[in-house]
């Protein structure tokens, strides 16, 4: 009998066919547990999808119905739900249906470019003050005024100024894009430098430098990649404050001009058969609003959970 | 301390004149004028004496100079739309009703909002709490200006409890008030929440709990002052988001506030009252936030205003 039968079967060695047990989780980049993780939150999937949804129905939606979002027809005023007129119509007899659906386009649009554009200016500006940051004199100098001017227009009431600047220059859409990023990057810029001057003081980066890496690389490879995290949830805020402003001022009359519609004027348009309980009117335009308020909210909540390694499982 | 204050005061000072700078600067690059629906009925004679009177005919520099001394002596002009009636004249009216309201929401919003959030805090991830996170998500998601018709809709149609709008008693103001304190509340409730929980874990809140004091006495004496913190921090850019609320929700109420005035103004492109309420608003804001910076340094001792980085 051999001595490996009288050793408790716990302890005995293991052969070369016998499969190490229990620790072999997948190595996973740092992207993959992000969105494993993500996947896991059904609030934020659920946000996920309504975003997907949203988008997909500004694309088609219009199209579904042989109406456009400014055909009027006098005789189909203020009609409640109906087979033809699937969200009712408005009181020109408008179709509410391509209406909300034209309006996402609008309100999606201005959104994300106006994000967008936040984002470039933000990303520049804020990279350059954290760069700039403690590299000698003439570099805190140029952080210095940097953080000057973000400062000053970090404490001027933004709405005014974006409604000041949308009462002097033409409405359209250009210019809500244009007057809501004049002041919407500081937000991003302030952000962006602060994680900036945070990483560069840390170890990897003084590794690299002692390395020999020339600056685009530490930038490219390492600055930017671990800001980014941050950077895209601060997105995932900024897009739904940008449709917010957007509603809020097409409903002071200031945004989107008669014909176009977006989720704004048609509140707007509602406020004044609230009395008269056409309810459609109103329920349409504001649910879409609550529901992208909703669904980027709980994304961004949820994103932000998942990028952060103290709350990694 | 002097030092920061003085420091302080000179850097609201110099953002006020921004906004006076960009705002004057933007108005007038602007083609047309103020007087242009009348400028076919009139003789060329009574347009000039028109422009004389509101110093219009100066070159911009000057009227510039003219504006911010009168601004020194906190005189906003008047308003050219309603002949009579001085910017100072509108928002000394109008500050009452906005006043009022704006007070009145901040109030509830963080009343309730802290109650919420420590209500919340306590029964973490029990009933309590979802009800109170899925009321502060409804909060951020729905906006004031679809609140307050859905409010006028239930409170005041379908069970008439309240006023439908316009001005006068208490009552007038609840559903207002209650449309304008929704979005805060959800956020002030978010806040707390998250800080609370936070605190309930500390070490001090152990000791106090091995000492046997009771819950409430703990939350009070111990938790609410250290958790109150980061909800303080958020009061500015609230208060931001509560005078530009009332925009709309004085239009939608139609309240004779100051929120008003500014809407009109746009509309009818009466530059010195557009001016006048921006600085006015801004001023306001400006001065908030300051106020708060130094609110915090006396909950919070370890906070020292001097060693703040901007």
């Amino acid at each position: 009998m051999a001595t490996e039968e009288r050793i408790d079967p716990l302890f005995r060695p293991l052969t070369k066919d016998v499969q190490a047990v229990g620790i072999t989780r997948p190595s996973l980049s740092n992207w993959q547990q992000v969105v494993r993780k993500l996947v896991k939150n059904k609030l934020a999937m659920l946000g996920f999808f309504i975003i997907l949804f949203l988008v997909v129905m500004a694309i088609i939606g219009p199209s579904l119905v042989p109406y456009s979002h400014s055909d009027q027809s006098l005789l189909d005023r203020n009609k409640e739900l109906s087979a033809e007129h699937w969200f009712g119509t408005d009181e020109l007899g408008r179709d509410m249906f391509a209406r909300t659906w034209f309006g996402a386009r609008i309100s999606l649009t201005i959104g994300v470019v106006a994000a967008l554009i936040d984002l470039v200016i933000g990303v520049t500006v804020g990279g350059i003050a954290g760069y700039m940051a403690g590299r000698g004199k003439k570099g805190d100098r140029i952080d210095n005024i940097i953080m000057r001017i973000i400062e000053i227009l970090y404490g001027l009431p933004y709405l005014l100024v974006v409604i000041l600047l949308m009462v002097v220059m033409e409405p359209g859409i250009l210019t809500i894009i244009i007057a809501l990023s004049a002041t919407g990057w500081v937000g991003m810029a302030r952000l962006v430098r602060g994680q900036i001057l945070q990483l560069k003081n840390q170890e990897f980066i003084m590794a690299a430098q002692v390395l020999g890496a020339k600056f685009s690389r530490i930038l490219l490879k390492h600055l930017i990649p671990n800001t980014f995290g941050v950077i895209i949830v601060n997105l995932t805020f900024t897009i739904p404050s940008a449709i917010f402003a957007e509603s809020f001022l097409s409903f002071l009359g200031l945004g989107v001009q008669a014909p176009d519609a977006s989720w704004g004027t048609m509140t707007n348009d509602a406020m004044g058969v609230i009395l008269t309980g056409d309810w459609w009117r109103l329920f349409f335009p504001g649910l879409m609003i609550s529901l992208t308020m909703f669904a980027f909210n709980v994304f961004g909540d949820g994103l932000q959970d998942a990028l952060d390694p103290r709350l990694r499982d | 301390m002097t030092n920061y204050l003085v420091k302080r005061v000179l850097m609201m000072l110099v953002t006020l004149w921004i906004i006076v700078t960009l705002t004057f600067s933007l108005m007038h690059a602007i083609p047309g004028n103020p007087f242009a629906s009348e400028s076919d009925q009139l003789p060329e004679q009574i347009l000039a004496n028109l422009r004389a009177k509101y110093h219009l005919d100066e070159p911009l520099p000057v009227q510039y100079l003219m504006y911010l001394k009168n601004l020194v002596f906190l005189d906003l002009g008047p308003s050219i739309k309603s002949d009579s009636r001085s910017v100072n004249d509108m928002i000394a009216d109008g500050f009452g009703a906005s006043a009022w309201l704006g007070g009145q929401a901040i109030s509830i919003a963080v009343v309730f909002g802290i109650l919420f959030g420590i209500i919340a805090a306590l029964n973490r991830n029990r009933t309590l709490d979802y009800v109170a996170m899925a009321l502060a998500v409804l909060g951020v998601a729905v906006p004031s200006f679809i609140m307050a018709p859905l409010l006028i809709n239930f409170l005041a149609i379908k069970f008439p409890l309240f006023p439908v709008a316009t001005w006068g008693t208490w009552m007038h103001t609840v559903l207002p008030s209650l449309a304008l304190a929704f979005g805060p509340i959800a956020i002030i409730t978010r806040y707390m929440r998250a800080s609370m929980i936070e605190v309930m874990n500390q070490n001090y809140i152990r000791t106090a709990e091995a000492k046997g004091i009771p819950t409430v006495l703990i939350v009070i004496k111990h938790g609410i002052r250290n958790a109150i913190l980061p909800v303080i921090t958020f009061l500015g850019p609230l208060i931001a988001s509560l005078i530009t609320g009332t925009f709309v929700v004085e239009k939608i109420f139609a309240i004779p506030g100051i929120g008003k005035y500014f809407v009109d103004g746009i509309f009818n492109r009466d530059y010195p009252v557009i001016l006048g309420t921006t600085i006015f608003y801004s001023a306001i804001l400006i001065v908030t936030i300051f106020l708060i910076d130094i609110a915090y340094s006396l909950i919070d001792p370890r906070i020292r205003l001097t060693k703040k980085e901007g």
